[in-house]
C-alpha cells in the first residue's frame, strides 16, 4: 500500500518566539497543514502523533499536552520519543496496517523556553561512565569532528563552503531564522569552540513547529490530494555508549538509508537522488552524513562542497532549505521540517530556493548530541 | 491485516530500590522474553522501548540511554510515551512494526526506575501540570485521584469496603507471582480501612508503591511463528489507544470516556461486539484500588456504578466468572509504571498459554484484556488476545 503526504504546515522558525506559547505554534502549524490537506482533524484523522522529549519540553509527562491544539481530543494519539521522522515513520507503519487511513504527525521546539539547554544536554550522557567526567554536551560533537576530519582529510575550507551554503540558501527560504550571506572575513573570525569546531560550525536554537498529514492513496485520492509519496523509509541507532560507536562514518545513517534505498528500490542513491536534507546541526554533519547515505563517496563530500557541487544549481543541492545552520536548531522537528521541505520542493512550491525537475528527493535525521540515532525518508512524486 | 502474536515474556522483580542500572534492568527482561521464545537478538528486526518520565532516571532521552540493554543496538529503534499508558501502549507500537510488513520480530522493552528520584518519585510528578492554570495550587496525584475517587462514590453511593475489596483480592493475588513487591496472603478489608489517611478518600493500602522494574514481550507476525515452529503463542487480535483534553478540570471524573473509546476501537478490530460474553479475563490498570472498577466500568465490562458489586460477589476472583487482575496487578505485584507491561500484557501471555503458575486462572480462558491509563487522568490504551 502506498503512503504519501498530504499536507504540510510550518510556522516560521525564529529565535524566540514571545507572543506565542508552543501550544499555539503547534495550533498554528497543524491548521495550516489540515487546510493544506483539506481535512477535519476530528473526522477525517484517525492518528496523531507527536515527537517529543520531556527535557526539552520542561514537563514530567508531555504526551499530555498533545490533543487540544491539535484537534485530537479523545482520538487515537501518542508521544513518539524520537525525531520527527521517526514519528512519520510511525504513521507511515500505522497505515501499512490498514487499521487507519490518515495519520498527522507533529513536531516542535520552544527552544526559547527551555533555560539551561545545556544542563538539559548534559543529562543525556550516561549518568555513570560520562557526565561524571563533567563534559559540556557538544565534546562529543567536538570528538566526533576531529574524528571524522582526520579521517576523511576534510580541509576547514570544506567546512566553511557548508556553512556559506547553507546560511546563503536560508536567506531564501521565508521561514528561515538565520540567513545570512557570510564573507571569509566572517568565517575567519569565528571563535573556537569545542575544537575543530567553531562558532559558525555549530547551528542556534530556533523554535517552530511542523505538521504534516500522512495518507494511504485511496485516502489521498477521496481527499483530491497530490501526495509526495513516502517511497521508503528506515530507521536506526548506533551505540549509546561513547566508547562503542563508530566516531567516523555515521553508521546509524547508513543503516537508516540502507533500508529507505531497499524499500524505495533505489541502488545507486548517487544518480538517482535529485535533492538531499542532510542533518548538519553542526556543519561537519552535513558532509559526514552525506557520505552516510551514500549520496557521497568516502572522502568526497568535502571536496564536492568547496566546488559547488551541492549548491543550489549544483548537480546534487544539498540543504536548499538552508538546514539547521540556516533556518535554526529546531530539535525533534529537525527531521520532519526537512521532510517538509523536500515534501514543498517536489510539489514546486519552494519558491526562490526551488529546485527545478526534482523528482526524488531524501530527508535525512540525527537526534543530536549526545545520540547515534537517526533515520531516512526517501520521498517522490509521480507514478 | 496481518495477524501478529506475542510469543514470550519476561520481566524483573518489582521493588523500591534496585541495584541495577535501567539498562541492565532492560537486559534482564529482554533476555527472559527471547529465551522464552526461543529465540536469540539476531531473530529481532526492530526493537520499541516505553518508558515514562525521564525525571525518574534524571537522563534526558533516557530511551536513547538504554537502548543497547534493550537489544535496539544497530537496528531501527523507537521508544513510545504515553504516561502511564506505556505499559501496555509499547506492545501496541510492537503490533504496528510487524502488523504494518515492515518487521517479523519485534522486541518490546519496557523500564522504570523510580528509586534514583530522591526523596520521592512524587516530586517529579509535580512537573505535569499546566503551568499557569494547575501548579501554582501545587497539586499532586494523590490529591487528584482523591478528587476523582470521591466523584465516584458520591454519584454511584459506592462504599469504601467495596473498593478496599479491590486491594485485598489483588494483594493476595499477587502471592502467587514471583516478581511482587507487596503480596499478602493475610490481607483484609479492615486493614486497608485501618490505613493511614493520605488524602480522603485515599488511604495508603489504596494506592501501588512506586517500584523500579522492567519487563519485555516479544512480538511475531503469523509467518514467523510458523516457520519458527513456536509453540506458546498468543494472538493479539484488537487494539485501540485514545487521549482526552489535557483540561482536566473540565470533565466529569466518574466516567472515562477515554477508556471507553480506546475499548471500542480494540472491541472493533478483534471483531468482538459483546465484550461481556467475549471476553473471559481481564487486566485493567489499577494503580489504585477504585482504577479497577472504573476501568472495568470503562472496558465495558460492567455498567457504570457496578463494578464494586461484581467485586463484592466474587465475580472478579480468579476463579470467578470474569477474573480481574489475576496477576495480582499494580496493587499487588508493584508498580514501575511503564514495566506494568509484565503484569498486564505479560499476564495475558502467560494465562492464555497456561504458563502463569500459581496464578493460572482455573477455568479455560480464550480471550483476555489488558489496559493501561495515563497521562493526567486522560489516556486509556487497550489490547485484545486472544488463545
Amino acid at each position: 500500500m502506498r503512503v504519501g503526504i498530504i499536507g504540510v504546515g510550518m510556522t516560521a522558525f525564529r529565535p524566540t518566539t514571545p507572543e506565542s506559547s508552543w501550544k499555539e505554534l503547534m495550533f498554528e502549524a497543524a491548521s495550516r497543514a489540515y487546510a493544506d490537506a483539506g481535512v477535519d482533524p476530528r473526522e477525517d484523522v484517525g492518528s496523531f502523533i507527536t515527537c517529543a522529549e520531556d527535557y526539552y519540553e520542561g514537563f514530567g509527562i508531555f504526551d499530555e499536552f498533545v490533543p487540544d491544539q491539535l484537534g485530537a481530543v479523545l482520538r487515537p494519539t501518542c508521544t513518539v520519543s524520537g525525531d520527527g521522522l521517526q514519528g512519520l515513520a510511525t504513521a507511515f507503519m500505522q497505515i501499512q496496517t490498514g487499521l487507519l487511513d490518515v495519520a498527522v504527525v507533529e513536531a516542535h521546539s520552544k527552544a526559547s523556553d527551555v533555560v539551561t539547554l545545556e544542563g538539559v544536554l548534559e543529562h543525556g550522557l550516561d549518568p555513570v561512565w560520562t557526565k561524571p567526567l563533567g563534559p559540556h554536551a557538544f565534546v562529543v560533537a567536538g570528538l566526533e569532528a576531529d574524528a571524522y576530519v582526520r579521517a576523511a582529510k576534510v580541509p576547514r575550507k570544506a567546512l566553511d563552503a557548508v556553512i556559506e551554503k547553507n546560511r546563503g540558501n536560508a536567506i531564501l527560504n521565508p521561514i528561515a531564522a538565520y540567513g545570512a550571506r557570510l564573507d571569509a572575513g566572517h568565517l575567519k573570525a569565528a571563535t573556537p569552540r569545542f575544537e575543530p569546531l567553531r562558532s559558525l560550525d555549530v547551528s542556534a536554537p530556533a523554535d517552530g513547529c511542523v505538521v504534516l498529514v500522512v495518507a494511504s492513496a485511496t485516502a489521498a485520492r477521496r481527499l483530491k490530494a497530490r501526495p509526495v509519496w513516502v517511497r521508503g523509509i528506515g530507521w536506526a541507532s548506533d551505540s549509546p555508549t561513547l566508547e562503542t560507536r563508530d566516531w567516523v562514518g555515521a553508521t546509524y545513517a547508513r543503516l537508516a538509508a540502507d533500508r529507505a534505498y531497499r524499500m524505495a528500490r533505489i541502488r545507486r542513491p548517487g544518480q538517482e537522488v535529485d535533492l538531499a536534507e542532510v542533518d548538519d546541526r553542526f556543519s561537519y554533519k552535513e558532509l559526514q552524513h552525506l557520505e552516510a547515505i551514500r549520496l557521497a563517496k568516502p572522502g568526497e563530500a568535502g571536496p564536492h562542497v568547496a566546488r559547488g557541487d551541492f549548491a543550489l544549481d549544483g548537480r546534487l543541492p544539498v540543504n536548499a532549505s538552508g538546514g539547521s545552520l540556516g533556518c535554526g536548531n529546531v530539535f525533534e522537528a529537525t527531521g520532519l521540517h526537512r521532510a517538509a521541505e523536500v515534501a514543498v520542493q517536489l510539489r514546486g512550491e519552494a519558491g526562490r530556493r526551488q529546485v527545478d525537475g526534482a523528482k526524488i528527493g531524501v530527508a535525512q535525521s540525527w537526534r543530536f548530541v549526545p545520540t547515534a540515532t537517526g533515520a531516512v525518508a526517501v520521498l517522490g512524486v509521480g507514478a | 491485516m496481518r495477524k501478529v502474536g506475542v510469543v514470550g515474556a519476561g520481566m524483573t522483580l518489582f521493588r523500591r530500590r534496585l541495584q541495577e542500572t535501567p539498562k541492565e534492568l532492560c537486559y534482564e527482561a529482554a533476555k527472559m522474553a527471547l529465551d522464552q521464545a526461543g529465540l536469540t537478538l539476531a531473530d529481532v528486526d526492530m526493537v520499541v522501548s516505553g518508558s515514562a518520565p525521564d525525571a525518574f532516571e534524571g537522563i534526558h532521552m533516557k530511551g536513547e540511554y538504554f537502548l543497547d540493554g534493550c537489544g535496539g543496538y544497530r537496528k531501527p529503534y523507537t521508544r513510545v510515551f504515553t504516561g502511564g499508558g506505556t505499559g501496555v501502549f509499547s506492545t501496541i507500537a510492537g503490533w504496528w512494526h510487524v502488523a504494518s510488513g515492515l518487521a517479523d520480530v519485534v522486541l518490546v522493552v519496557n523500564e522504570e526506575k523510580m528509586s534514583s528520584c530522591q526523596p520521592h518519585p512524587q516530586s517529579v510528578f509535580a512537573h505535569i501540570w499546566d503551568p499557569i492554570l494547575d501548579r501554582p495550587l501545587q497539586p499532586n496525584l494523590v490529591w487528584i485521584f482523591a478528587m476523582e475517587m470521591n466523584r465516584y462514590m458520591t454519584v454511584y453511593g459506592i462504599r469504601k469496603e467495596d473498593i478496599a475489596r479491590v486491594a485485598v483480592k489483588n494483594k493476595r493475588n499477587a502471592v502467587g507471582h514471583p516478581c511482587a513487591q507487596l503480596p499478602d496472603p493475610h490481607i483484609t478489608i479492615e486493614d486497608v480501612l485501618n490505613s493511614e489517611v493520605m488524602a480522603w478518600p485515599v488511604q495508603r493500602l489504596d494506592i501501588s508503591p512506586p517500584s523500579d522494574g522492567a519487563a519485555a514481550v516479544v512480538i511475531a507476525s503469523e509467518d514467523a511463528i510458523r516457520k519458527r515452529k513456536i509453540r506458546d503463542r498468543a494472538w493479539i487480535s484488537g487494539v485501540g489507544w485514545s487521549i482526552d483534553s489535557t483540561m482536566w478540570t473540565d470533565r466529569d471524573l466518574v466516567f472515562p470516556e477515554y477508556v471507553a473509546r480506546a475499548a471500542k476501537m480494540a472491541y472493533k478490530v478483534a471483531k468482538i461486539s459483546d465484550p461481556r460474553r467475549e471476553i473471559d479475563f481481564a487486566e485493567p490498570y489499577d494503580p489504585f484500588d477504585y482504577k479497577e472498577l472504573h476501568h472495568l466500568e470503562g472496558l465495558l465490562l460492567a455498567d457504570k456504578g457496578q463494578a464494586p458489586v461484581l467485586t463484592r460477589e466474587g465475580v472478579t476472583e480468579r476463579d470467578g466468572d470474569l477474573p480481574v487482575c489475576p496477576s495480582g496487578g499494580l496493587m499487588g505485584v508493584g508498580n514501575p509504571i511503564a514495566a506494568t507491561l509484565g503484569i498486564k500484557v505479560g499476564e495475558l501471555f502467560w494465562q492464555l498459554t497456561g504458563q502463569a503458575g500459581e496464578r493460572q486462572i482455573p477455568h479455560d480462558v480464550r480471550t483476555g484484556v489488558a489496559q493501561a491509563w495515563g497521562d493526567l487522568m486522560q489516556y486509556g490504551c487497550v489490547v485484545v488476545m486472544r488463545a
